[in-house]
């Protein structure tokens, strides 16, 4: 399966290597440099590349390319999800996974490696079985090692490898029980130029933070569980339960984890029509014109709230990619701040929050490249947004009850909606 | 905190102090010092530091070298001179210097391998390590360490791993299989046996592994698989993740080579009636079985069952290997089932993206209808990657119809504006096959097409031209507009693939524009030597068919170009206009060829078939890394095909009663997938459990009235894993049996129920209790078993329901009667006897003082101050093994708990004038004190 892997920055140095069968020669890692060099983005390397003796499989996440090579046949998928929940490894035990955290880490890192993977076959991915073989590296427990000479490494087995609920570890005690569970719901859609909805969808998921005592039971309920029908879930949850009752009913893992996550498409709202009519919460106006022959372009751009269920929307930052034509940008916005990058043309404008009385709007004028032809796209608008309290497609959860203790936990949970990959056509 | 600086001559300065206190933050002296003889150097002298640092005595000295060692090793440094100074501290007792050590082992023992046989012992004693954790990793390393001379150690290992205790060893165990295999294939043979004996295991922990172990070492035993198909498939569910992958695609394989095909054999798949089919599954295959003889094997069924709800996973790569599975094995009508959770992986990384739109790219060829519902989740996205972009674009192509057309062709003319040129041309190229594929819409795109070539941007205009020259030639009756259009572009299109296209088209279709052809002909003899080498051989080509259709005008031109390519620059040039010049210009030299020379080169030339990439890719199966790079991967295991008749299907049947799965996933796990499960099992489970009951009511049914019949059941009370220490049996059965059910209140039916301290068949946390049924009525019993089972915590593995407890009469009324029984074992029971040494027995008691010790002074019978009587009293009331003592007036007697396999430990000493101290060490406070009364009891009675 995976036989090494190694890490390489955004300046193409390989900073860290492990092995799991016999070393591969790092040279190996050439033949991805040069897929590096011929894509014009980071994101263009090919995630799959065929050398004569090896396949090298990478992901790209937080500007760290992590190499896996590869000899012979296997799923590409899995050595893809593998490498992800490595880096999701390193982020749960360093908050957060750069180059610099990495090598100062390196040891912790080094013994995750060995841990996660034998002989290139995931052996414990699970980060709360990972959690009690190594312990993740906190200043308080750095100074008591140091003075009292204990390690970081734990010496027994972790209850979890060999439990049916390798999610949750035994003996968890808390002084203050609570679960919290959060709601976050993404829009994607793509506007076309008269506003109209072309594509519109709903990605959703529960983030659960369950800090219990014990090995609590829990259910969760919802008023409308039909809106679920694309879901993925924990390991946790009991899937014939659900498929009987659409009751999430779970032994939680520890801490924090994703406990579902679904999808929302027009397809699921409404069968029987084929518009989406997925709520879409802002809608733009937008004027960008760029004439012939002349070295100026016009750029207006107002944004306004729409079924937006009486919320307020925050967080508002537009972005847009212009064209290489544009040599300068001259706007005045209503509110925020906006900035423009003449190198990569990439115009960014912080908007804040939406008043419904004052809409916010970008004016002015773009100066063009002299003697150039006008471009002949028009430039696409991303908008994220947020809308605190409340969930797009109106999914409510019932009630959470808890069973198999004894005492009364504090439950909370909380909705937002976010702009997930929302496109606007100009 | 101290953090190491950076130059070398504080590696030498610092005392032993200071080095403990960093915690391996260094940075690298090595990449700053740029010249190679000062990189040497200062390598040389740290190495010569660490080794200092790994001879101290002091342990945080040694960990700190460790660390740093590890980190020369991440980055690639090599390390290797320090073998001796670190193989020394393999046996460590701190365990993160031992782990350190271990990882470094592994990475140098392969070039070191005589000083790695030193550290072989340590591994090898570590094996025998009560901790399983402490025997998984000394494996673990053992089988890493490539070093051929252990091979027969290896071997010895594996083999007895594979029969160890614990299921996480005998997962280490089946990786090691695959790591010995990979350092020698001679040991295949012995290696099989062991994958044999490991895939009997019916741990979930084992099965991915091995399986893993299956596909690496000898996935051509396909017989091995058979015993075992249908425990995998009812295990898959609770296997880990990785290991589903794993099972998964293994099934796959197993399956082409065993059932035989559900794919209707005229191949043609009406997808309009798709949807209908699938609502009314059932009837349609009955409907299907009149018309041909085809039956769904139930295996295979239980095998498609069994996968579906994987669909949900998390895990991208499970998701997408039931998806092959079922593109691979499922009926055509049922593969649609799994769109909706390959489309939702979309959602997931760039890179899942890529591998997920391939797949769906390659079965969107085959099956339009599967996709066709979710076409918008492959519109772009201007933030999309490059290959993301085309591959939605091939997507979209390939689900284009008469129906959606237009919608498709709206969306691809955004994407024609595009900022990404690279893109924009994949998009026209996308037109012009849904173009080809779709007549209706021929017209409309080559028009749209022909827009294009106004264009402002060179590839746009270019890549037009090459899909106009293709879509023409499908049909080019009366298009000589647009070939006269083309012409004047020629003027300004510098992109050779595109000038070639125009001059191809003219040299074609000449005929229709006759008066603009010798036009562009001249002006290309004026800039022949400028062009590059594709548009040289087409302005060859063009001036041969001028000169054979019109040599009046061009018959100059001809001849002057044809003298320019003669002594150009490249062969390919020279010899095509030998070649050419022979065949059109009539010589005494030149043989018959030259009168068919119009034939030659004018002949109807078939249009070029604009195919998807994809197209054949189906030939590898899906989600492979082969399929991913379109070319066999090393290791592909190839899909067969289905075989015409399907081998002997009774090689699954498995005799003995295999435990069944619903009962062993966690407490509440299983309460409520209970009911769906066990229909689910009833295919495999049924034949051989039925067998085992019958026997236990058939024995004795007596012809006389009151004649009692008796069942010998057994009944787990379950609860999770076991501990480290090494059940025996047990050292006394009491005889004594309980009432569970009075024959008054029974109404015929007595049930008694006995402990009998047997390890139990199905699990081995749970007791086994042992009820027996007899009736005292003179009717008969029919359909008795165990009804609702309410208590939360506990887990009961019952015996199905036994067909019929007969006696003498017939009476024919049906009466359903409902009893609620309740068993209460004595705690004593509740244990399992386990041996260990007196010296395991005080390291267990020293960890279980304070709170885990209760202890009772008695004054004890006379008969029982003898060790035999006495040892049999405790035997009786409890089920523990008895540790040789020492000492003659302490007895000591050890067990665990059958459910948590904590351990108990007793202990009886006697004193002076019949006194006794009994002591109860367990973490199981509440079960200690109450087995201290009993033995109190119990002790202090005659």
């Amino acid at each position: 399966m995976i036989h090494s892997l190694f890490l390489v920055n955004s300046s193409g140095d390989i900073f860290l290597e492990k092995h799991w069968k016999s070393v591969v020669s790092r040279s190996v890692c050439d033949y991805f440099f040069e897929a590096q060099e011929r894509a014009s983005e980071p994101e263009n390397v090919p995630p799959v590349i065929p050398t004569p003796h090896h396949y090298l499989i990478s992901v790209l996440r937080h500007r760290i390319y992590f190499v896996a090579v590869i000899q012979s046949e296997v799923p590409p998928l899995f050595v893809i999800e593998f490498l992800h929940r490595v880096v999701d490894t390193f982020q749960d035990y360093f908050g957060v996974c750069t180059e610099a955290a990495i090598k100062d880490n390196v040891v912790v890192v080094y013994e995750l490696l060995e841990e996660m993977l034998d002989n290139g076959f995931p052996l414990a991915t699970e980060s709360n079985i990972l959690k009690e073989l190594i312990k993740p590296p906190t200043i308080l427990r750095t100074v008591v090692n140091t003075i009292t000479g204990s390690t970081n490494v734990g010496e027994q087995l972790p209850t979890g490898q060999l439990s049916v609920v390798p999610w949750r570890r035994t003996g968890v005690k808390y002084t203050n029980n609570e679960a919290y569970f959060d709601v976050v719901e993404e829009i994607d859609a793509i506007i076309d130029k008269s506003g109209s909805t072309i594509t519109a969808e709903i990605q959703g998921v529960i983030d659960a933070c369950v800090k219990l005592t014990g090995m609590p039971d829990l259910t969760l309920s919802f008023m409308n569980p039909r809106l679920l029908d694309d879901v993925s879930f924990h390991p946790c949850v009991r899937f014939k339960r659900w498929e009987a009752e659409r009751i999430l009913s779970f032994i939680p893992p520890d801490g924090n984890f994703r406990l579902l996550s679904y999808h929302v498409s027009s397809q699921n709202l409404h069968p029987l029509r084929s518009t989406s009519l997925v709520a879409i919460p802002v809608y733009v106006k937008h004027n960008i014109t760029f004439r012939e022959g002349s070295s100026q372009g016009r750029f207006e751009l107002t944004l306004g709230p729409k079924q937006t269920m009486g919320k307020g929307v925050e967080a508002v930052l537009v972005n847009s990619q212009l064209p290489r034509g544009v040599l300068n940008t001259n706007l005045n916005p209503s509110q925020g701040t906006y900035t423009f990058d003449p190198v990569t043309k990439l115009l960014t404008w912080d908007v804040g929050k939406i008043n419904p009385q004052k809409l916010p709007s970008l004016k002015g004028s773009m100066s063009l490249q002299a003697g150039a032809s006008k471009p002949d796209e028009n430039p696409t608008i991303n908008i994220q947004f947020k809308i605190q309290q409340s969930a797009l497609s109106g999914l409510k959860v019932n009630r959470l009850d808890m069973y198999g203790e004894k005492y009364k936990p504090f439950k909370g949970i909380k909705y937002m909606t976010k702009a997930g990959k929302f496109q606007v056509r100009t | 905190m101290l953090s190491m600086s950076t130059n070398n001559s504080s590696y030498n300065d610092q005392g032993g102090a200071d080095s403990a206190v960093e915690i391996g933050q260094e940075t690298t002296p090595t990449s700053n010092s740029g010249a190679g003889f000062g990189l040497f150097s200062t390598d040389f002298k740290k190495n010569d530091d660490l080794k200092e640092m790994l001879e101290n005595n002091k342990e945080s000295l040694k960990l700190e070298a460790m660390k740093r060692i590890v980190g020369l090793i991440a980055k690639g440094k090599n390390a290797s001179e320090l073998f001796p100074a670190v193989v020394k501290n393999v046996a460590s007792k701190n365990i993160e210097l031992k782990k350190l050590v271990y990882v470094y082992l592994v990475r140098y023992a392969e070039e070191q391998q005589d000083l790695a046989l030193l550290s072989i012992s340590t591994f090898q004693r570590a094996l025998k390590d009560p901790n399983q954790l402490i025997r998984a990793s000394a494996l673990r390393v053992l089988s890493s360490i490539r070093v051929p001379i252990i091979i027969p150690i290896m071997m010895l290992a594996i083999k007895e791993a594979a029969s160890d205790m614990s299921p996480y060893v005998r997962k280490t165990s089946a990786h090691a299989i695959q790591k010995l295999y990979s350092l020698d294939p001679d040991q295949k043979e012995h290696l099989i046996e062991v994958i044999e004996k490991l895939l009997k295991d019916k741990s979930t922990l084992v099965a991915g592994s091995v399986v893993m172990a299956f596909e690496e070492v000898c996935p051509e035993r396909i017989d091995l698989i058979h015993k075992n198909y249908r425990k995998l498939c009812n295990l898959l569910v609770d296997v880990e993740e990785w290991g589903q992958v794993v099972i998964i695609s293994m099934l796959t394989r197993y399956a082409r080579t065993q059932f035989t095909s559900p794919w209707r054999e005229d191949g043609v798949f009406d997808e309009n009636s798709e949807r209908a089919f699938y609502e009314s599954d059932e009837e349609k295959t009955r409907d299907d079985t009149e018309i041909k003889p085809y039956t769904m094997d139930p295996d295979h069924r239980l095998l498609l069952r069994n996968t579906k709800p994987l669909l949900q996973s998390r895990n991208t790569a499970v998701v997408m290997s039931v998806a092959q599975l079922y593109w691979h094995l499922a009926p055509r009508n049922e593969v649609s089932i799994v769109t909706k959770s390959l489309v939702r992986l979309l959602r997931s990384h760039r890179e899942v993206q890529y591998i997920v739109l391939q797949n769906i790219a390659t079965m969107s060829i085959q099956r339009k209808g599967m996709f066709e519902p979710y076409m918008k989740s492959f519109y772009v996205r201007s933030t999309d990657a490059t290959h993301i972009k085309s591959l939605k674009l091939e997507i979209l192509t390939n689900l284009a119809n008469e129906a959606n057309i237009s919608t498709i062709l709206r969306e691809f003319q955004t994407y024609v504006k595009s900022q990404d040129k690279q893109f924009a041309a994949g998009t026209i190229q996308a037109i012009g096959r849904c173009a080809t594929n779709i007549s209706e819409v021929t017209d409309t795109c080559l028009n749209g097409l022909v827009l294009l070539l106004s264009n402002r941007d060179e590839t746009v205009v270019a890549e037009s031209v090459v899909v106009i020259k293709k879509l023409l030639q499908a049909q080019p009756s009366q298009h000589s507009d647009i070939i006269k259009h083309m012409a004047k572009l020629l003027d300004n299109i510098t992109v050779s693939m595109a000038r070639a296209s125009i001059l191809w088209l003219i040299g074609e279709y000449c005929e229709r524009v006759p008066k603009i052809a010798p036009d562009v002909l001249r002006k290309m003899a004026k800039s022949f030597t400028s062009e590059e080498d594709i548009v040289k051989l087409q302005t060859v080509n063009l001036a041969a068919k001028l000169y054979l259709t019109n040599s009046k005008q061009t018959k100059l031109l001809t001849q002057y170009i044809l003298n320019l390519g003669k002594y150009d620059q490249n062969y390919d040039i020279r010899d095509r206009t030998r070649f050419i010049r022979q065949l059109i210009v009539p010589n005494e030299k030149s043989g018959a060829l030259s009168k068919y020379a119009r034939r030659i080169l004018l002949a109807p030339k078939p249009a070029p078939v604009l195919e998807s990439a994809y197209k054949d890719r189906d030939r590898y199966q899906l989600g492979t890394l082969s399929h991913t790079i379109n070319t066999k991967a090393s290791g592909y295991l190839e899909l067969s095909d289905w075989p015409a008749v399907a081998p002997d299907q009774s090689v699954r049947n498995v005799e003995v009663i295999e435990p069944v799965k619903e009962w062993a996933p966690s407490l509440g796990k299983t309460g409520k997938s209970k009911p769906a499960k066990s229909s689910d099992d009833k295919f495999y489970s049924d034949s051989g459990e039925e067998e085992e009951d019958e026997k236990g009511s058939g024995t004795s049914s007596s012809n006389d009235g009151s004649s009692s019949s008796s069942a010998g059941l057994s009944l787990c009370l379950c609860v999770p894993p076991p501990g480290p220490v090494c059940v025996s049996g047990p050292a006394f059965v009491p005889e004594k049996s309980h009432n569970l059910l009075h024959r008054m209140t029974g109404k015929g039916l007595a049930a008694q129920y006995q402990f009998t301290r047997q390890p139990c068949l199905y699990q081995p946390n749970m007791v086994s209790v042992q009820i027996s049924l007899t009736n005292t009525s003179d009717h008969r019993l029919e359909q008795i078993h165990i009804g609702e089972r309410s208590p939360a915590g506990l887990k009961i593995h019952c015996f199905n329901t036994i067909g019929e407890s007969h006696c003498f009469s017939t009476l024919d009324d049906t009466k359903e009667d409902q009893f609620s029984v309740s068993i209460q074992p004595a705690v004593g029971d509740l244990f399992l006897a386990v041996t260990m040494t007196e010296q395991d027995f005080r390291k267990e008691q020293g960890k279980l003082q304070g709170m885990n010790e209760c202890s009772a002074t008695i004054t004890v019978t006379a008969e029982n101050t003898s060790s035999q009587p006495l040892n049999r009293r405790v035997a009786a009331m409890a089920n523990v093994g008895v540790v040789p003592s020492g000492q003659d007036n302490v007895h000591r007697f050890a067990g665990k708990t059958a459910c948590s396999g904590a351990v108990l430990l007793v202990t009886v000493e006697l004193r002076e004038s019949s006194a006794a101290v009994i002591t109860i060490n367990t973490e199981k406070s509440v079960m200690g004190s109450m087995l201290l009364r009993d033995l109190k009891k119990s002790l202090a009675q005659a």
